[in-house]
């Protein structure tokens, strides 16, 4: 019985690796967008799965709610028929697959002298007790306030770029 | 508390795990019956009241008042022929309208109805509902794609842009509640606003409540908001290609959703299944109403609200409802999170 945490795991990496196979090898584009709602739903039950709700909620929230329908509305509006007779890779994917290849064996040759970091306050008993939810609340707000803060920073330039791009766009016409 | 993340651990206890599971089927069972149910009558009180609205008198062949015609209507469209175009992306076309009923029905699984009577209690709840929702676009989209037809993909498209602008509303709108409550989890959120001064979240957060409003209608394409399905020019728009079985889970699936965003509301912001404090001290009898009754009649006064609205307001332009969604409830809402936290932080609330 004291296996399921590792048949778990087995299945939820097995599953995402499989799902991001088919999401690059489909030939129509909103057949991948499918494969990879259903990628995003597994990498959230993976964060369930480490107790971390909030970070569970909020990936199908703002990937699969937002980001992947955005990627939609984009593909939807491809020409299809053109999409469909064009190849999936380009001519130099073999390049590109040596060097992945090569960066894998690479991270697999590291994984033997990883040292797992000090472990901190926060504890899986405590983050269930007061709920996991609060603890990335209460670390997020405190002790990592200035990253916190950079980050929003850079979204807000992103937004702001955005509008300046289309506000342009809407003189020149 | 934690039912979700204690469901892998509830495996390792042999003979606890049997009673629990039969009791989680058990309330699953009677969660989604009662909903079908409501879901039935929704339809037929929809003809009812929007029929003595215009001064009509509604369905009243079927059965004593009608009332068998949503049975009638239901076996109806079982037995109707299944009809896929040749043009449509058959495993989309076959996946999207179950994406949208499923969505809708998962999110019953979070609803505390009255104490202690909730599928699953999750810490995430309120999240969770917003994760739900977003999902239930999908089947909307896909099914508008898939159908190759013009008038499908048009629905389509105009109900993603509309779902994902009120979603962001919504989600802002619930978070004063959220500070309110200090809680993700409904039942939390109603226990809270049971213990507030006023009762009831509805009065300190009107303005969130206003915007929760106005984004329900459009989350659940209903007038004045039905743009994905404006018949007039649209012919149905997204599930215009759809028959018999598959029409049904959409039509199903969108009552479903009205009746989740109607519990949604009375959850967050009319607290749920409990009256406030000062009224059952005055009157001290109605404390031996179950609280289902109180929960079911704020539903059933947000159910005729959808009704009403829809025999009262014409619909609205394109332009016109991306611009309420983006130039007015979002700031309102913007700003109700800053007064609520403000207050919060004061000590005032």
């Amino acid at each position: 019985m004291s296996m399921l945490p590792q048949l778990f795991f087995g299945y939820f990496a097995a599953a995402i690796i499989l799902m991001s196979l088919l999401v690059i090898t489909r030939k129509n584009p909103v057949h991948s967008v499918m494969w990879m709602l259903l990628l995003f739903f597994h990498i959230a039950s993976m964060y369930l799965f480490l107790n971390a709700e909030f970070i569970a909620a909020i990936q199908v929230i703002v990937y699969a709610g937002a980001i992947l329908v955005l990627f939609l509305f984009v593909v939807l509006l491809l020409n299809l028929k053109d999409e469909l007779e064009t190849d999936r890779f380009i001519g130099s994917w073999p390049a590109g697959l040596l060097v992945s290849v090569a960066i894998f064996v690479s991270l697999a040759a590291a994984l033997k002298s990883l040292v797992l970091g000090q472990s901190g306050n926060f504890t899986v008993a405590l983050v269930q007790k007061i709920t996991h939810t609060k603890a990335l609340g209460q670390i997020l707000y405190t002790e990592y306030l200035f990253p916190f803060e950079i980050a929003s920073l850079i979204l807000l330039i992103a937004v702001i770029g955005a509008i300046v791009l289309a506000k342009k766009r809407m003189r020149s016409h | 508390m934690n039912d979700l993340l204690a469901l892998p651990l509830s495996y390792l206890k042999p003979l606890g795990f049997l009673g629990e599971l039969i009791i989680i089927l058990l309330k699953i069972a009677v969660v989604f019956v009662v909903t079908l149910l409501h879901v039935a009558y929704a339809t037929y009180w929809e003809r009812k009241v929007i029929a003595h609205m215009q001064l009509r008198l509604g369905p009243r062949e079927v059965g004593p008042f009608g009332l068998f015609q949503p049975f009638a209507d239901g076996i109806k469209l079982f037995f109707k022929e299944d009809i896929i175009p040749a043009t449509s992306d058959k495993p989309i076309f076959y996946l999207a309208p179950v994406i949208f009923f499923v969505s809708a029905l998962t999110s019953l699984a979070v609803l505390p109805f009255f104490d202690g009577f909730v599928v699953a209690d999750i810490n995430i709840g309120l999240l969770f509902l917003l994760a739900m929702s977003s999902l239930g676009a999908y089947g909307i989209v896909m099914s508008g794609w898939s159908s190759g037809s013009k008038y499908s993909f048009l629905g389509g498209l105009r109900s993603a842009s509309q779902v994902i602008s009120y979603e962001i509303a919504m989600g802002l709108s619930l978070v004063g509640v959220m500070i309110m409550s200090g809680s993700l989890n409904l039942t939390e959120i109603v226990r809270s606003q049971h213990a507030s001064p006023i009762g009831v979240f509805v009065v300190p957060q009107i303005l969130g409540f206003f915007v929760f409003m106005v984004a329900m209608f459009a989350e659940t394409n209903r007038l004045p908001f039905d743009l994905p399905e404006a018949e007039s020019e649209l012919v149905a728009g997204y599930f215009t290609e759809y028959s018999g079985f598959r029409f049904a889970m959409f039509f199903l699936g969108e009552y479903t959703g009205m009746l989740i965003m109607s519990s949604t509301a009375t959850i967050c912001f009319l607290g749920g299944w409990t009256l406030p404090g000062f009224v059952t001290n005055a009157l001290p009898f109605l404390n031996i109403v179950p609280g289902i009754v109180w929960f079911l009649m704020k539903v059933y006064f947000f159910m005729f609200f959808y009704y009403w609205i829809r025999a009262t307001l014409p619909r609205y332009r394109y332009d016109q409802l991306m611009a309420i969604g983006w130039k007015v409830l979002i700031p309102i809402a913007l700003a109700n999170i800053v007064i609520t936290g403000t207050l919060k932080i004061m000590g005032w609330l």
